[in-house]
């Protein structure tokens, strides 16, 4: 039989167990919490999803193609494009691929001004996460508040990038300009702010009972269907999984700061939201570390102006704000990648849905979804 | 009385009620506004009159001049009533709410029953758009709210009898009147706190506005209307808000007392009214959304038993004071 046929005969198989009278409900690609244009196709029989079938691909871009016929330096601005919510660890993690494959030494102050930037935009990506889990659950403040307290992160980065969402700070060898004098009192001034704000979003939604109610145990993931599915990120360390790649595979210097990895215990919703506004308070804690002790010397290595890294390839990995982003670069000595293929979490993310979501309420599907915290530019590329 | 000068004053007491209520609903929309801004670190609108007052004016008369979109393959004749159909009990309801000890459109010894009975069909509107739109977000909106009010009209009810029982009437000015020495939420505060949560799901307001999720099901019974015939919806909604806000008032905190005088009882009143109205909002820009099985959950198995037993002791104790002092 070849696999045609057994796709359908499982599709069949399925059919048989569905309840007479059913409903197919279309979600997306313009729904309000589908978290930009992802589509899924709930079988529903009352409020409680039978399945879920995802469809991606509406923000596809071509971005590993395009990879192929631009420099290295070229497609940097690319990578910003993918999880435009923590835009500075996707650079980051492109920056360190091509660093590795090209053997350059990074300056310390530039790794240092990375580690910076990443963590600054780990808590704006959650804010961003803290903000849609509030309207998913129907609480529309939450969103306000977050966007306006990231808007204190854009501000500092603002300063040192010049752009809000897509920076293209980083380059291959370190970082595009050093610092600037009014950096640090402002980043000062946050890093003593930011934890008032923190027990207002505890004070305003965390302890609420009803918010409580909709997210405990509610989307129940174990170790073992987690770990089949490739979730990685506070998905995973949601579920009790001690994994972070920062602290199992340190990079740009992460093994010198002194910071833990929050992990839940029941593997709900709810632990996944914990994890992240924990995860929140460790990042003030690196950004307040690395502030401190910010290193003199060069912002950027010596780099050749024309990139051409020795024939070879690599897998290089790092922690974004939604979980493990990779980039596996094949290089044939050219200027240009001869293949580059992206691993983003949101994709193995969003393939998890139907799993984690079918049996619940409807009600129930669209909070697991915000659970993963999924960005579309991302999972599409 | 002649009976022309009756049916001018019919049509008049009519249109100050339409008047009223469009009003009504123009400013809770602006007060909304306000409130969920200055609560989110927004000021809400600030262009158009002092504080943004002419916004919402300007946002009817946009609604209103709209292009009025029937979409094809819905069921036309419950499409085009619903809208129609929702103002029917919300405006009848206005005929028998007193605003101070003579102003009232209607006065009946069973006001309260009345106004109860009708509230109960505001349902019907809600499931007919939900039908008759054609539309499975609308259609899973239209089945939540049908179970919603249903679920919570029974303890809203219940709650109300204890006032009924301790005043002795069904009339609402004599509720009011017999609340001359303590406003009723004062022993009814079970009743009170009940009432007020069902009226609140009664309406779908936050934390009960299921029917209109609009993060699962976009919104819900009212996802395929636009122009005035959304309006209409929209409108009702906050003429509704005012409604059980009015109700709870008068029911709960004594309504136009302490003073007689109309023209002060109906300022006191509507205060009291508005604070109802600011609590309600309040809770709308701080509260998540409940679940529709944990709603349910919460209705039948902690709202009503708790109207209940509210309801048994407050006959038991009225009973009691009843044979005390006809001894």
């Amino acid at each position: 039989m070849d696999n045609e046929n057994m796709f359908y005969e499982e599709q069949e198989l399925v059919l048989d167990d569905l309840p007479k009278d059913y409903m197919e409900v279309n979600f997306g690609p313009h729904h309000p919490s589908t978290h930009g244009v992802f589509r899924f196709i709930a079988k529903v029989d009352g409020e409680k999803i039978i399945s879920i079938d995802p469809v991606i691909g509406y923000l596809h871009r071509g971005i590993e193609k395009m990879a192929e016929s631009r420099t290295y330096n070229q497609f940097k601005p690319l990578v910003d494009r993918l999880d435009y919510t923590g835009a500075l660890n996707n650079e980051l993690c492109y920056c360190l691929a091509v660093e590795k494959l090209m053997e350059i030494e990074v300056p310390e102050r530039a790794q240092a001004i990375r580690v910076i930037c990443a963590e600054l935009n780990r808590i704006a990506g959650h804010l961003i996460f803290f903000g849609a889990m509030g309207l998913e659950v129907g609480a529309f403040t939450p969103l306000l508040f977050g966007f306006l307290d990231r808007e204190l992160i854009l501000n500092i980065l603002e300063m040192l990038a010049g752009g809000r969402l897509t920076f293209n700070y980083m380059t291959i060898g370190g970082v595009r300009e050093d610092v600037p004098d009014s950096f640090r009192d402002k980043l000062d001034r946050f890093i003593k702010n930011f934890p008032v704000k923190l027990k207002r979003y505890k004070e305003l939604i965390t302890g609420n009972e009803i918010f409580i109610n909709r997210l405990k145990n509610v989307g129940i993931l174990k170790k073992e269907d987690l770990f089949n599915w490739g979730a990685s990120g506070p998905t995973l360390r949601g579920s009790g999984v001690r994994f972070d790649i920062r602290k199992v595979e340190p990079y740009s210097g992460y093994e010198k700061y002194d910071f833990e990895i929050p992990v839940g215990t029941n593997g709900d919703v709810l632990d996944r939201y914990l994890v992240r506004m924990e995860e929140i308070k460790q990042s003030i804690r690196i950004v307040e570390q690395a502030a401190n002790n910010l290193p003199s010397g060069d912002y950027t290595a010596k780099v050749p102006k024309i990139l051409k890294p020795p024939e070879g390839e690599i897998y290089y990995r790092n922690e974004g704000t939604k979980g493990e982003i990779g980039f596996y670069i094949v290089s044939k000595g050219d200027k240009n990648p001869y293949r580059l293929k992206i691993r983003t979490p949101s994709f193995s993310h969003i393939n998890m849905l139907s799993f984690a979501a079918s049996g619940n309420y409807i009600a129930d599907a669209i909070v697991i979804l915000g659970s993963f915290d999924t960005v579309m530019g991302s999972c599409d590329r | 009385m002649v009976w022309w000068i009756e049916l001018l004053w019919s049509l008049l007491k009519l249109v100050i009620a339409f008047a009223f209520i469009f009003i009504t609903a123009l400013i809770l929309i602006w007060m909304l506004r306000k409130v969920m801004g200055h609560m989110q670190y927004r000021r809400g609108p600030l262009h158009h009159g002092p504080h943004g007052m002419w916004q919402t004016v300007f946002d009817a008369i946009k609604l209103l001049g709209k292009e009025d979109i029937i979409p094809t393959g819905v069921d036309r004749w419950t499409f085009i009533w619903a809208p129609i159909v929702v103002f029917i009990p919300t405006l009848t309801i206005f005929a028998f709410l007193p605003f101070a000890e003579k102003i009232t459109a209607t006065n009946i010894e069973i006001s309260l029953f009345f106004v109860l009975a009708v509230m109960g069909l505001s349902i019907l509107s809600l499931l007919m758009a939900g039908w008759g739109s054609n539309n499975k977000y609308a259609l899973l909106g239209g089945l939540r709210a049908a179970a919603q009010m249903m679920s919570y009209e029974i303890p809203m009810i219940i709650s109300t009898m204890g006032v009924v029982l301790m005043a002795g009437s069904m009339n609402l000015i004599e509720i009011v009147r017999a609340q001359n020495h303590m406003w009723y939420a004062v022993p009814q505060i079970i009743g009170f706190f009940i009432f007020f949560t069902a009226s609140l799901a009664e309406i779908n307001s936050t934390p009960f506005d299921i029917p209109e999720a609009e993060s699962e099901i976009v919104a819900g019974f009212n996802v395929e209307y636009s122009g005035f015939r959304f309006a209409a919806f929209f409108l009702a909604e906050f003429v509704n808000l005012f409604i059980v806000c009015a109700l709870a008032a008068l029911l709960f905190l004594g309504g136009w007392q302490p003073f007689t005088n109309p023209v002060w009882g109906t300022v006191i009143f509507l205060a009291k009214t508005y604070v109802l109205i600011f609590i309600a909002m309040w809770i709308r820009s701080t509260f998540p959304r409940f679940r529709l099985d944990q709603f349910m959950d919460f209705g039948w198995k902690v709202l009503l038993p708790l109207s209940l037993a509210n309801l048994f002791i407050t006959g038991v104790i009225v009973l009691v004071v009843d044979k005390i002092r006809s001894v």
